[in-house]
C-alpha cells in the first residue's frame, strides 16, 4: 500500500507545489488555512487537476501530466471524508452508506450496510436522514459510507472542524480506533496541531503550498526544521537567535544567553520555547535560569497563560515578551511570590531553527 | 347566448401539454447551464430568457415567421408531415410553451445551482457517473423548484394572450382559449360570458400562487435539505 504524490498547481496568490510518499500510516497535512492541504486532497481525489506533475496508488497512476493520464473521480476509488460531511440530505443513514456500492448484489450490500452501521455503532437509527442525527453522528455516517466502498485510500478533510470541543476529543478517540482496523493509506488535514499530535504518525507541515517538514510526528514537534513548522507545531515564543559557541546562542528578542543540549550550527536563525516547557527554578543560580518580571495574563478555563518580561529589557515589545503557560493550581501558588521570579529554560527543550 | 365550456377545456388542453414540453426541455438544458461551462453559455442563457421580457406580439410575429407556409420550418412541416400550424391548436400549445419557458427554466436552474456542490462531488468520490448523479442528487435536491416551476408555467400557459392569437389566431371551437374568449366576447357585448371566464380565471390564478407560497413556507419548515449544514 503506498501512494506517492508529486504535483503543481497554481492557486491564487502562490503556486502548491507538494513531493510526499506514504505507506500503511496515518499521514497528517498540517497547515493554517489556504497552505494548499485541502486543495491537494481534492486533486488526489480528481476533485480537482493539479498542472503538472502525477499521482499514483499501489502502481496504478491517477494523474500524469507528461503522460496525460488524469483518471476522473469516480474511478480512483478513494474515500473522501468532506468537511461538512455532505451527507446525502435525501437519503436515510443506510442508503448514504450504500450509495457507493450499487453495483453490489442486494444481499452483499446489505451485509456491507449491516457492517458498516455496526463499526460506527448507529444500530436502530439506519432509518433517519442525516438532519435527524447529531454532528458526531453524521460524521460517522460519512465515515462509514466512504469506507463502504472499500477505498484504498481514504482522505479526511478537516473531519473536526464542524464539532464543538467537547464532541471533537470523542470523535477523535473513535476515528483513531476505526482507522486502526482500517487497511489502506489515511491521508489527514487538519490545522489543529492537537488532533494532527494524536492521529497521525506522519506529518506534512505545509505553508503557502510548500513543504516546510516532513517526517514522523513526534520528531517533527520536538525538532520542528523551520519557523514556519515551529509555529504550526504550537511553539508559541520564538526568538532571532546567535551562534556564540558550540553550546550556547543568544536569543535576540529576549536578550538572553542560553546554553542548548545539542550543537548548534553558526547559521542559526531562531530559538523557540514551548509555553509550557518553562520551568520554576529555586533560586537564581544555574544556566538558563532568569528573572523576569510578570506582564500581564490571560485565563483560560484549564490554564493560565503568562506573558513574561526578561530583566535586560527596556521596551516590551509584544514578541519580546515570553508567554508561560501554568496550571491553575500552580498560578495560585505563584501569584503572591515577590518578583522577579527565576524561571528556568530546559535546553533539552530548545526549539533550534 | 348560451355560456360556452369549450374555451375552459381548449385552455387545460394547451396548459398541460405546453407544460410537458416545457419540463422535457428545461430540465435538461437547466441541467447543462447549472452545472457546465461552454462556450456561448451567456447566448444560450440570454435566448432561453428573451421571451419573459419581449411583448407576446414579438414572439407570435416570429412564430409566423418559423411556422408560417413560407418560414423554414412551417416549410419542413408541411413537406414531410403535411401538417401545418398556424391557426392550430398546438399552435396554441407552442405559443404557450414558448412564452412559460423562461419562467420555468429560471426556476429550475436557481434550485439546481443551490445543490451543495459538495454533495455532487461527494457522489463522484463514491463511484457515480454523471447520470447517477443527476438523478439520484440533484434532481431530488431541486424538486421544490422543480414543482414551482411547473405550477408557474401552467398558470402562464392558461393566460397565454397575444402570441397565441397571432399564430393561432381566434377560432371558436378550436383555438378559441380563456383569454380569447374573454376578450372577444367582451368586444361583442357578451358580459355574461366574458365575467364567468374572468372570475374561473381569477380564482384558479389566486388558488396557485396561494398555494405556492403555502408550500413554499411548509417545504421550507420541514426541509431535508437542511440536514447537512451542520
Amino acid at each position: 500500500m503506498a501512494l506517492l504524490v508529486d504535483i503543481q498547481k497554481k492557486l491564487p496568490g502562490f503556486k502548491l507545489e507538494v513531493k510526499f510518499e506514504t505507506g500503511m500510516n496515518i499521514l497528517g497535512l498540517l497547515g493554517a488555512s489556504g497552505s494548499g492541504k485541502s486543495m491537494t486532497l481534492r486533486c488526489i481525489a480528481g476533485i480537482d487537476k493539479p498542472d503538472h506533475g502525477r499521482i499514483v496508488l499501489n502502481g496504478r497512476t491517477l494523474f500524469d501530466s507528461q503522460k496525460g493520464i488524469n483518471l476522473p473521480c469516480q474511478k480512483r476509488k478513494l474515500g473522501y471524508l468532506f468537511q461538512n460531511y455532505a451527507l446525502f440530505p435525501n437519503m436515510t443513514v443506510e442508503e448514504n452508506i450504500g450509495f457507493g456500492i450499487g453495483d453490489k448484489k442486494r444481499a452483499d450490500r446489505l451485509a456491507i450496510i449491516k457492517k458498516q452501521v455496526k463499526m460506527i455503532k448507529l444500530e436502530g437509527l439506519e432509518k433517519r436522514y442525516p438532519n435527524q442525527l447529531s454532528g458526531g453522528q453524521q460524521q460517522r455516517v460519512a465515515l462509514a459510507r466512504a469506507l463502504a466502498i472499500e477505498p484504498e485510500v481514504l482522505l479526511l478533510d478537516e473531519p473536526f472542524s464542524a464539532l464543538d470541543d467537547y464532541l471533537r476529543s470523542h470523535m477523535v478517540k473513535q476515528l483513531s480506533e476505526t482507522l486502526a482496523n482500517y487497511q489502506g493509506v489515511t491521508l489527514f488535514v487538519t490545522h489543529n496541531m492537537n488532533e494532527a499530535y494524536s492521529i497521525c504518525d506522519k506529518l506534512v507541515i505545509l505553508a503557502q503550498g510548500k513543504i516546510e517538514a516532513k517526517g514522523r510526528t513526534v520528531e517533527a514537534f520536538k525538532s520542528p526544521p523551520s519557523l514556519v513548522a515551529a509555529q504550526l507545531t504550537g511553539c508559541k515564543n520564538l526568538s532571532l537567535a546567535k551562534y556564540i559557541a558550540p553550546f550556547e546562542l543568544q536569543a535576540l528578542d529576549w536578550g538572553i544567553n542560553l546554553k542548548t543540549e545539542i550543537e548548534i550550527s553558526r547559521q542559526i536563525e531562531w530559538v523557540g520555547i514551548r509555553a509550557h516547557t518553562i520551568e520554576l527554578a529555586s533560586d537564581g543560580k544555574g544556566d538558563n535560569v532568569f528573572r523576569c518580571w510578570l506582564n500581564s495574563t490571560s485565563e483560560t478555563p484549564s490554564w493560565m497563560t503568562v506573558y513574561l518580561a526578561v530583566e535586560k529589557q527596556t521596551q516590551r515589545l509584544d514578541n519580546q515578551q515570553i508567554q508561560w503557560e501554568v496550571t491553575k493550581q500552580m498560578w495560585s501558588e505563584l501569584k503572591d511570590k515577590p518578583q522577579p521570579w527565576n524561571l528556568r529554560i530546559n535546553p533539552e527543550e530548545l526549539i533550534i531553527v | 347566448m348560451e355560456f360556452s365550456f369549450i374555451p375552459i377545456i381548449l385552455s387545460l388542453k394547451v396548459a398541460f401539454a405546453s407544460v410537458i414540453i416545457v419540463a422535457c426541455s428545461s430540465i435538461p438544458i437547466a441541467g447543462l447551464m447549472a452545472k457546465r461551462e461552454f462556450l456561448g453559455k451567456d447566448v444560450v442563457e440570454s435566448i432561453i430568457t428573451l421571451p419573459l421580457v419581449l411583448p407576446p406580439s414579438v414572439i407570435g410575429f416570429m412564430l409566423l415567421v418559423f411556422f408560417g407556409k413560407n418560414g423554414p420550418l412551417g416549410k419542413l412541416l408541411e413537406q414531410w408531415f403535411h401538417t401545418r400550424i398556424v391557426f392550430t391548436l398546438e399552435g396554441a400549445v407552442i405559443a404557450a410553451a414558448v412564452v412559460s419557458l423562461p419562467l420555468m427554466y429560471q426556476s429550475v436552474k436557481v434550485a439546481m445551482e443551490s445543490v451543495d456542490q459538495n454533495l455532487e462531488k461527494a457522489a463522484r468520490t463514491l463511484g457515480a457517473g454523471e447520470l447517477k448523479v443527476f438523478f439520484t442528487i440533484t434532481l431530488p435536491l431541486a424538486w421544490n423548484g422543480i414543482v414551482a416551476g411547473l405550477v408557474l408555467a401552467f398558470a402562464r400557459s392558461l393566460g397565454e394572450f397575444g402570441a397565441t392569437l397571432m399564430i393561432a389566431g381566434n377560432i371558436p371551437g378550436k383555438t378559441q382559449t380563456m383569454p380569447l374568449a374573454i376578450y372577444f366576447a367582451n368586444e361583442s357585448g357578451d358580459t355574461r360570458q366574458a365575467s364567468i371566464l374572468v372570475i374561473i380565471m381569477t380564482v384558479f390564478s389566486f388558488l396557485v400562487i396561494y398555494g405556492l407560497n403555502r408550500w413554499g413556507k411548509g417545504s421550507k419548515r420541514d426541509s431535508r435539505g437542511g440536514g447537512n449544514n451542520a
